[in-house]
């Protein structure tokens, strides 16, 4: 794929080698800011943070009382923010940093960050073409980044198709409804695989290529895609986007698995 | 300074010493990949190796089975800190593709269908430490983890062994491929935790 992207942030602009990017301190500030039943949105205060891309991740280091350190890389879910940065965190069964991270951190409790890492998966506000968003799950989170990137600087039309298991699933729910009727230029759909909310006229189900084409964009629009959730949704959307004629250099993927860290 | 993290205590912790710092123990085998999985069909599918010089070596997918072939048990490292322990894989390893080719190149840049593209030393490709592996736990490889063939370069992170593998250049020159040029460590040595430039 043809890479036009570069990455911004501090460690890689010319500082070969000397130090990789330091690891800083960060902690959670104002409360898990939104929840639902299998994610929570945590805001750090991270000193010295260095600014970072809509769509970039953080690594986020926890470290116990022996010194045994664990860290995970989580999708930044707000733009830069001064020393602010928001994550979303999915609980997943036995998840040794999200466990911590969703439910146990509180305001005021120290960790470690370390970023912003990733520099393919990215959207900047200077990209004025038209942008299909497609998530499954939390793989809505760096999206969200993109569309909040958005807001009042670029008139690029975004569409997002959002596939989510029941209504109660939807991550920044209340926002990305406001933002729909607000944000001039973006379209929201939500599809459900398990359970519809009422008056909702699509059945429940996967995502095909009549919701693509329902509620992407034609090929011929040339649209850069980002796809991202699970690994089979992510397979099946970039697959059918491939089919109904999308450049395959044109879409950017990213992927969790269904027990990811 | 230390910092500690109130209520965390952690998992089990490693002792095998099997695990490269910083990384975690996985059973699943997870799929990171920068865009649509490319399907390449095995008439069309060759393995280019480009000199220096300009010179071209091909193999068809036939003449690659037709060479010896390998099972190597290895440990896999991914950037994104998962490990993978006594993988089982099967393929032909860079010392029979490259041996009869002439070459001062100290660097390769390996590429991928689909544009995928990754470098290392010539030398981390030679001794026995890499192959074009076709096989995985006894199966041919999934087209997300890169049918029909991937690079294996176990001893460095799993975005040094790259998926839907095509042909490598040799260099004398190093020359960054698609992570590299993207904030990953130019070599991604598990054991000395190079995930990003200036580790």
């Amino acid at each position: 794929m043809d890479t036009t992207t570069t990455a911004t942030h501090g460690a890689s602009s010319g500082t070969r080698g000397t130090k990789g990017p330091p690891f800083l301190a960060a902690s959670p500030s104002g409360g898990a800011a939104a929840r639902t039943a299998s994610a929570s949105t945590l805001v750090l205060e991270v000193i010295g943070w260095p600014g970072h891309l809509a769509g970039q991740h953080v690594d986020v280091r926890l470290t116990a009382p022996d010194g045994y350190q664990a860290a995970r890389s989580y999708s930044l879910a707000a733009p830069t923010d001064g020393d602010r940065i928001e994550i979303t965190v999915q609980r997943v069964p036995d998840g040794e940093v999200s466990s911590y991270l969703a439910d146990e951190a509180r305001d005021g409790d120290v960790v470690e960050v370390r970023g912003p890492v990733g520099g393919w998966f990215v959207w900047k506000p200077e990209d004025s073409g038209p942008v299909l968003l497609v998530a499954g799950g939390s793989g809505v989170v760096p999206l969200m980044a993109m569309i909040r990137s958005r807001d009042g600087v670029s008139p690029a039309p975004f569409r997002l198709i959002y596939s989510v298991r029941t209504p109660q699933d939807r991550i920044y729910d209340h926002e990305l409804r406001r933002r729909a009727t607000q944000d001039g230029g973006l379209e929201v759909a939500f599809l459900y695989t398990r359970t519809v909310p009422d008056g909702e006229t699509r059945s429940v189900g996967r995502i095909t290529a009549e919701d693509l084409i329902a509620y992407g964009w034609p090929a011929d629009v040339k649209p850069t895609c980002y796809v991202c959730g699970p690994t089979a949704f992510v397979e099946t959307v970039s697959d059918l986007l491939v089919g109904l004629g999308h450049d395959p250099a044109m879409i950017k993927t990213e992927r969790f698995g269904p027990s990811g860290p | 300074m230390n910092i500690f993290t109130r209520g965390f205590r952690g998992r089990k912790r490693d002792s095998s010493g099997q695990l490269p710092p910083g990384q975690y123990l996985t059973d699943d085998f997870p799929v990171l990949s920068a865009g649509p999985t490319p399907r390449i069909s095995l008439d069309a599918w060759e393995f280019t190796v480009t000199t220096e010089q300009g010179e071209s070596h091909r193999w068809s997918w036939a003449e690659l089975m037709a060479l010896p072939a390998e099972s190597v048990t290895v440990d896999v490292h991914c950037v994104t800190r998962w490990s993978k322990l006594d993988t089982v894989w099967r393929g032909v390893s860079l010392d029979t593709l490259l041996t009869d080719i002439e070459t001062e190149a100290d660097f390769a840049l390996v590429h991928s269908y689909g544009g995928y593209s990754t470098n290392l030393p010539l030398e981390d490709l030679l001794g026995g430490k890499a192959w074009v592996a076709y096989e995985y736990e006894g199966e041919e490889l999934a087209p997300e983890h890169g049918a029909p063939a991937r690079l294996l370069v176990p001893h460095l992170y799993f975005w040094k062994s790259a998926k839907w593998v095509r042909g490598i250049d040799l260099m004398v020159q190093d020359s960054p491929g698609f992570w590299e040029q993207l904030g990953y460590h130019d070599y991604g040595d598990p054991w000395r935790e190079q995930r990003y430039q200036g580790d």
